[in-house]
């Protein structure tokens, strides 16, 4: 993970493991990082770290066990998928339409494209 | 147990030959936190370093240390309580060079208070500086390596490095990254980073000083700037009818198309303003924030 000066470092913190929540590649209920190895592995600022740890938690999407660490919430990932659902369209699809219509791709290509998908 | 310093400078002026190197300046460094003393070169980073070291006197106004064992707010210069709870490490070593490395270790082990051998073993070793060898005789690599383990092992409440590493190559800044980031969870203290090389540095900071010409042009969280800087992009008279009420940091003009940087929260409603007057909105990096706020104005 490199983090870009563009906008606050907490906040890709806590972009970062959400998504690797949404992927599964951090299970409910299962330990994250300190805030302290968080920090010695990334080199960044344990504050930094303690902040986007903090915004996890105010979220609802990790928990905290006293004296032993932070855990994902049993339903953070059920959580972040139904917000990313409800952004979908509006971040993904609707950029890609904009950039079809942009270099001439006709709507019909793409749900020929989608279709040969399959039914998910 | 170290107990982290607070630093305050008030009306600080210093001055070399009537031209002044610190101007008015009145800051306060929180403690605990890793600083960021930013600035390019000649803009007062060293001397205000010195000047919070106690190793000169300002002209004007004063440098006062507090908290942890000092108790009340002290001046540092000519204090030996003080001075021997801050540690200022330069690139010129400030040490005898004609003695062996562990003559100036042990010269460190004698003046300060927290002082800590077992770290300052295994620091020297980490950076492969051997103890042995007369100081003169190091390479600038090694001699910086020095001041690093010095600088760390003192685990002094107040702990300055002015660009005292930036002589070692990048492996060996990266374990100096390390092993302070390290040690400082361990043992939370005040520390001040100065360097020109934001982008380096910049996610090690909690809060940043940056100064131009002797003068303070901002102190803020680090991430508070992160995204704080932005560029307007589009027809010359939208953009400056947008940018009218932000603080503009630069202008570049192409045909009819006009970029305007400006310091300002962007929120979404007038990022939606700056799109729907057909306004392109870009995020100015750090590093670019920075050289824009302490460039030559265009």
């Amino acid at each position: 993970m490199v983090f870009d000066d563009r906008s606050p470092i907490y906040l890709q913190i806590a972009e970062q493991i959400k998504n690797d929540i949404v992927t599964g590649a951090l299970a409910e209920d299962e330990q994250v990082m300190s805030t302290n190895q968080y920090a010695a592995f990334y080199r960044i600022n344990p504050a930094t770290a303690a902040k986007g740890f903090a915004q996890l938690v105010d979220d609802g999407v990790l928990y905290k066990k006293r004296g032993i660490g932070m855990f994902v919430a049993p339903n953070a990932r059920d959580l972040l998928r139904t917000g990313r659902r409800d952004s979908f369209f509006a971040d993904v699809v609707d950029p890609m339409i904009r950039e079809a219509k942009a270099i001439g791709i006709p709507l019909k290509d793409i749900l020929q494209h989608i279709r040969s998908y399959g039914e998910a | 147990m170290t107990a982290a310093l607070t630093v305050r400078t008030e009306d600080v002026s210093v001055r070399f030959a009537g031209v002044p190197a610190l101007d008015r300046l009145d800051l306060r460094l929180a403690p605990g936190k890793i600083h960021g003393l930013l600035g390019r070169n000649g803009s007062g980073k060293s001397t205000l370093a010195a000047t919070l070291a106690g190793f000169r006197r300002p002209d004007e106004g004063r440098v006062l240390i507090e908290g942890g064992d000092l108790g009340a707010a002290q001046e540092p210069y000519e204090n030996a309580v003080v001075t021997s709870r801050v540690c200022l490490i330069r690139e010129s070593g400030d040490r005898p060079e004609a003695v062996p490395v562990k003559h100036a270790v042990g010269l460190a082990a004698a003046l300060r208070p927290y002082w800590d051998a077992d770290l300052a073993g295994e620091l020297l070793d980490r950076f492969e500086v051997p103890l042995n060898k007369k100081i003169q005789k190091l390479s600038r690599g090694k001699k910086s390596a020095l001041g690093v383990v010095l600088g760390l092992a003192s685990r002094a409440p107040l702990t300055i490095f002015d660009e005292s590493y930036l002589g070692m190559d990048v492996p060996s800044r990266n374990l100096f990254y390390d092993m302070l980031l390290a040690d400082y969870a361990e043992v939370p203290r005040t520390i001040v980073l100065s360097t020109h090389l934001v982008s380096e540095v910049s996610a090690m900071l909690e809060e940043v000083v940056i100064l131009d010409q002797g003068r303070l042009v901002t102190q803020s969280p680090v991430d508070a700037l992160r995204g704080r800087g932005a560029s307007i992009v589009g027809p010359a008279a939208a953009v400056d009818e947008f940018t009218a009420g932000f603080t503009v940091l630069a202008e570049e003009r192409l045909g009819g198309t006009k970029s305007t940087t400006v310091l300002g929260d962007l929120d979404p409603a007038l990022l939606a303003q700056a799109t729907a007057a057909g306004l392109e909105i870009g995020q100015v990096g750090l590093q670019d924030l920075f050289v824009h706020l302490t460039g030559v104005k265009s």
